[in-house]
């Protein structure tokens, strides 16, 4: 179980826990705005754009190109900006938080 | 707002849901009723013709909210339950138990199901399957592994089709696509793609028979015939339609609302009731950025109206102006499309050389961008839904040029303003 904290553009913070699945899959659970997932995690619309706190970058795995390539041109997208919907939830999240790009 | 306001929202698919927990995230504090005549809880649609058919996954992996969501957001979802009339006079709707619920806003939700042709012997086969429900490709996944030959002959070459004979031909079947047009995909895209997608299909083993009109479907004890008119016969362990859809339309056309290729919403998404929106795969809207009325079957559409219906339901003021956009996994091959070609008058190619693996096809009327496909180019993509809303100009020779990268300082034409 990991406690991953999420931030919306509007600075609502929304406490979650969760075990398996993605972090878009969580999010949307726990209805957080700005999360839709659409496309139910197949990577094809950017509708999970989260920012990664700089000090947790080294806690996932690169983006593959695909996910590259669907963020390079997206609205705010920063060096940290990742897919939720390609990240999996895993113990060592324990206490991170995300911020909602849009 | 009140506490005592009821919303009630007939669907539970992708617009259906999606209301509801919006409705909750802007403010509303009434209650949220969902009914939808499934019993299963509301699960993703667009992996029935993809992964879910070529793995042995559950339903309930593929929920568009896990059922604690529900809980949590205090909506009230009842499954396995029809709603049979609206009145709009009282402003109640009469459920299929005979109970009568009352409401202060409604939403139709209703979306489209599965059209069944006219073929001769199309009652009879017990080989039939649609795939609209996880019913229905549960049904096809199951019948699929218990048949030794696997021969499964779908009929229509688009993208319910095209999907499901890439995940049966993974599976290990025989699949044999007919279309009645000349060509795959004939409704949706250019002839490039469609050639495209025919040499995919047919590398992968997959027969496809363009121009076969199927006339009828001879049941026999071990197979089913299925006959078309230039009397070509394919014999068939399992048969798979997907010629389109109808729309679920008759509770609002009882109800005396306005029907015209689906139900007529307003860009509020709002009916000619004040009380009643409609949402999704069932409404006819007018599109800002084509100025045309369209009618789609997309869960972007679905999501996009069910926002835009729960904030003006909220009492806030929000207008559906979208693109849309659609997307399709076919082997390993992912396509992204956004904008609506229809009216084109120019397609471009944005292809490397000796690439056969990722292209993207541009479609213009004129100067103006209208659509674009793009296949395993996220890039394309995403760089042509910006282009496309911003009304922008392309520079359509480095666009063709793939020694030049895609980037929009290059590609977009700053036109001049006048004075």
């Amino acid at each position: 179980m990991a406690k991953i904290k999420f931030k919306t553009q509007e600075g609502q913070i929304i406490s979650t826990e969760g075990s398996k699945g993605s972090l878009m899959e969580l999010a949307r659970d726990n209805n957080v705005k700005g999360i839709d997932g659409d496309c139910g995690g197949v990577c094809s619309c950017a509708t999970c754009h989260v920012h990664i706190s700089a000090e947790d970058v080294d806690k996932f795995p690169a983006a593959n190109e695909i996910e590259k390539d669907m963020l390079e041109f997206e609205d705010n997208t920063t060096e940290y900006s990742r897919l939720a919907c390609q990240l999996e939830i895993k113990e060592s999240l324990d206490g991170i938080t995300l911020t909602v790009a849009n | 707002m009140k506490e005592d306001e009821i919303c009630i929202i007939i669907g539970a698919s992708h617009a259906g849901v999606n209301c509801a927990f919006t409705l909750r995230r802007e403010g509303w504090l009434g209650s949220i009723i969902i009914y939808d005549k499934d019993p299963q809880t509301p699960y993703h649609r667009p992996p029935l013709s993809k992964s879910f058919l070529t793995s042995d996954s559950d339903v309930d992996d593929h929920l568009l909210m896990s059922l604690e969501s529900y809980k949590k957001e205090n909506i009230d979802l009842r499954c396995g339950i029809t709603v049979t009339n609206i009145n709009r006079n009282d402003r109640s709707v009469i459920l299929s138990d005979g109970s009568v619920q009352s409401y202060d806003k409604l939403v139709l939700a209703t979306g489209a199901k599965a059209l069944v042709p006219d073929i001769i012997g199309i009652k009879n086969s017990s080989r039939i399957f649609y795939l609209r429900s996880a019913r229905d490709a549960n049904q096809i996944r199951k019948s699929c592994h218990s048949s030794d030959s696997k021969r499964v002959v779908i009929i229509g070459g688009g993208y319910i089709g095209l999907e499901s004979a890439a995940s049966l031909r993974q599976l290990g079947a025989e699949v044999t696509v007919l279309e009645r047009d000349h060509r795959l995909l004939s409704r949706v895209t250019a002839p490039e793609m469609s050639d495209y997608f025919l040499q995919l299909h047919t590398a992968k083993g997959v027969v496809i028979g363009l121009n076969k009109n199927v006339s009828s479907i001879e049941s026999q004890a071990d197979f089913d015939s299925v006959i078309c008119a230039d009397g070509t016969q394919y014999h068939a362990d399992l048969i798979i339609l997907g010629v389109g859809v109808t729309v679920n339309t008759s509770l609002a056309e009882e109800s005396g609302l306005q029907i015209d290729n689906g139900i007529k919403v307003d860009n509020r998404t709002q009916t000619l009731d004040e009380h009643i929106y409609a949402i999704g795969d069932c409404t006819n809207h007018f599109n800002f950025h084509y100025k045309k009325n369209i009618r789609l079957e997309s869960v972007q559409n679905a999501v996009d109206q069910a926002k835009v219906a729960a904030k003006n339901i909220c009492r806030k003021e929000a207008q559906h102006d979208t693109v849309p956009w659609f997307w399709s996994d076919q082997y390993d091959v992912k396509l992204q499309m956004v904008g609506l070609s229809s009216g084109y008058n120019e397609v471009l190619l944005r292809n490397k050389e000796n690439d056969n693996t990722s292209f993207s096809i541009w479609y213009f009327k004129d100067e103006e961008l209208l659509a674009v496909d793009a296949v395993n180019s996220p890039k394309a993509y995403v760089l042509g839904s910006k282009f496309i809303k911003g009304h922008k100009r392309i520079n359509k020779s480095i666009l063709t040029n793939t020694e030049i990268p895609l980037k929009p300082s290059l590609l977009i034409v700053i036109e001049s303003k006048r004075t």
